[in-house]
């Protein structure tokens, strides 16, 4: 019973940190502390299918990609980092929204087993991660997007999957994801990288 | 020892070490002599049977466990990795020459492995993974300071990324409808799933914009490199996909969806590369055409036509490495690759010119070059099946070698008076002079190349081309 209700806390607030990253990401490091908290519910909800040992690989290597690109937004300079608000974005996320609860029995019904919670959390994590690939063309915002959209693939494939290659390789690819940003967006602005 | 260990793991580490080796020239020796020595051990070397050596017994043994998972590289493999890897050790040793070497020494080494990998882990869908940290590891060979990451590139970053969810769940439903086969609401949800991550990872029409945008972006020698690499592993990926999958080799909707898919490809590949005035862009839309090819040549007739794949390979690798070497001096020397910088290069740069014009030619399909002999057995293939197609095809060469016509109007047309100069160094010009000949050589001379390449290739899979 508790464990239900954790896991619907967590879909709340996969739903807020969503939708305020989609808001509003000028603040790179407050983006950060949002993105770590919904690697947290994303992490309860892996919880769920896979041992605590797995999961938390899947907890660390997400904060660890959020570490690396602190570190490099850190040492960007403000107009690299500022980016536009998109203040008429909530409406597109109630409709995703609607569109996950409605689908998600469908697909409980298919695949049984996998539970509500996780398939709506994923699927929150995957569409609001499809929405800003689609709003936008900065690199920070991408970067954000495709390591939302992979965290929601992964809550939903752990529920299939329990490989221990696939979550390590899954984990690889959350760094490499970070790591390829913080690559792009340094080169983006040499002068800094000759300063440092 | 064991095979795995050997063509993946070796290299991976060997790419990583190199990459903190300063000395470019120190740099690509190693890299390009561990390639080399992977493809002659691939050649010779016999895996999973014991050899003497004088008092000692040595064996490559096929599988390595890691994480409860396997992977497997058997004898039947060996072919494969003898021309992937013979392939990549020419291609960084020509880094040198061109000066491009400092991240494809390390960086194309360890690329090269994990697409390797993608071949040998068992269950074969985990290759999603490490097709999708070969694309990552790419990412610092493609952009740099002096090559600033673009639309090309970030596209090629998120396409390819999106590539990855698509089939791991299409396996998983593969695996159901193999349990379930008169499931058709499954069977159809498996198909739409696999047609969306091979649509991502093949650059499948329309997903393939990142190509002509990266082309711009980047080398054209690295661009060359990936060009090659990854659509050549992810094709055998997607035979991978037939030849495991009984009901989807048979499957006449599946082989449709691949069929019209590279007939798009071809057609709109060679059409838009006829109005290209960029000369990598054209170089990006011959490739899109060569993977339409593929498609076609799967989708005939997945049992028998995959020869004329296996058929494919050599041919576009090696118009592909002229192409990009030779636009990648051309790069160098006159800072873009726009038809209007070009007038005239002919005369400055002949044989370069001669390099880029010849591979143009091969990719369409001209007669006595690498490109035709496949290309003829493609069409004889297509013309008993459907005319309507034949035609589609013609008109997506006929718009390839219109670029190419193009191309060398441009490349002579210059003011009276010019003289003819060789302005390529003497490397730059013996291996732009062996590729040009190899390109002649495969065209006079098929049965050469291909005969024994279709008789081993075929043996990486149990139902297909056997």
């Amino acid at each position: 019973m508790i464990t239900n209700i954790i896991s619907w806390v967590c879909i709340a607030v996969i739903l807020f940190t969503t939708t305020s990253l989609l808001i509003d990401s000028k603040d790179k490091q407050r983006s950060l502390f949002i993105f770590a908290i919904q690697y947290l519910a994303a992490f309860w909800l892996t919880l769920l299918h896979w041992p605590l040992g797995m999961a938390s690989v899947k907890l660390v290597a997400g904060w660890m990609a959020l570490t690396i690109l602190g570190a490099t937004f850190r040492n960007l300079p403000p107009q690299v980092t500022s980016a536009k608000n998109m203040r008429s974005q909530p409406f597109v996320v109630f409709i995703i929204f609607l569109l996950v609860i409605t689908a998600a029995p469908t697909i409980e019904n298919s695949i049984p087993g996998l539970g509500l919670p996780v398939i709506i959390g994923s699927l929150l994590l995957i569409g609001i991660g499809f929405l800003q690939l689609s709003f936008t063309s900065e690199i920070d915002r991408i970067l954000f997007a495709l390591l939302s959209l992979l965290s929601g693939f992964e809550t939903l494939y752990a529920a299939i999957e329990g490989s221990v290659l696939v979550a390590g390789l899954l984990s690889l690819i959350t760094l490499g994801i970070a790591l390829t940003g913080a690559y792009l967006l340094t080169i983006l602005n040499p002068q800094e990288e000759e300063t440092a | 020892m064991n095979a795995p260990l050997l063509w993946i793991f070796t290299p991976i580490i060997a790419g990583g070490l190199l990459a903190f080796v300063n000395n470019n020239r120190i740099s690509t020796n190693i890299s390009g002599l561990t390639a080399a020595l992977l493809a002659l051990i691939a050649f010779f070397i016999p895996i999973d049977k014991a050899l003497l050596l004088g008092a000692f017994s040595f064996k490559l043994s096929s599988s390595m466990q890691l994480f409860g998972r396997n992977f497997i590289i058997t004898s039947n493999d060996a072919h494969f990795l003898t021309i992937l890897y013979g392939i990549t050790a020419l291609w960084i040793f020509g880094s040198a020459v061109v000066g491009k070497a400092r991240r494809l020494s390390s960086l194309g080494l360890s690329f090269i492995a994990l697409l390797v990998a993608s071949i040998a882990v068992e269950p074969f869908l985990y290759a999603a993974l490490t097709i999708e940290i070969a694309v990552l590891i790419a990412i610092p060979m493609l952009a740099s300071t002096n090559n600033p990451p673009g639309r090309g590139t970030i596209r090629f970053v998120i396409f390819q990324t999106l590539a990855m969810p698509f089939i791991l769940f299409s396996g998983w439903l593969l695996a159901g409808v193999e349990a379930s086969p008169s499931d058709l609401a499954l069977t159809s949800q498996a198909m739409l799933m696999l047609s969306l991550g091979l649509a991502f990872l093949l650059a499948i029409f329309p997903l393939y914009s990142w190509m002509p945008l990266l082309a711009e972006e980047t080398s054209p020698y690295i661009f060359g490199f990936i060009l090659w690499a990854l659509p050549t592993v992810t094709t055998i990926f997607v035979l991978g996909f037939l030849d495991r999958y009984s009901w989807l080799r048979n499957s006449t909707q599946f082989t449709e969806i691949l069929y019209i898919s590279g007939i798009l490809m071809v057609v709109t590949g060679g059409l838009w590369a006829a109005f290209q005035s960029n000369l990598a862009r054209i170089m990006a839309y011959a490739s899109i055409v060569e993977t339409g090819l593929s498609l076609l040549a799967i989708g005939l007739i997945p049992n028998q036509s995959t020869n004329i794949v296996f058929m494919l390979i050599i041919p576009r690798a090696l118009s592909i490495a002229t192409w990009s070497f030779s636009l990648s001096m051309l790069k160098e020397k006159y800072g873009d690759l726009t038809h209007s910088s070009m007038q005239g290069s002919a005369r400055n740069f002949p044989l370069a010119s001669a390099g880029v014009i010849l591979a143009n030619f091969s990719a369409a399909g001209l007669p006595l070059l690498a490109g035709f002999p496949p290309r003829l057995a493609l069409w004889e293939g297509l013309a008993q099946s459907s005319l309507f197609s034949t035609f589609w095809l013609g008109l997506g060469l006929f718009g390839l070698m219109i670029s190419a016509i193009r191309t060398l109007a441009i490349m002579v047309i210059t003011e009276e008076g010019i003289p003819w100069k060789w302005r390529e160094s003497l490397n730059q010009l013996i291996l732009l002079g062996l590729s040009i000949i190899l390109l002649f050589f495969m065209g006079i001379f098929p049965q050469a190349i291909f005969y024994p390449l279709l008789s081993a290739l075929p043996g990486m899979f149990i139902h297909l081309g056997q």
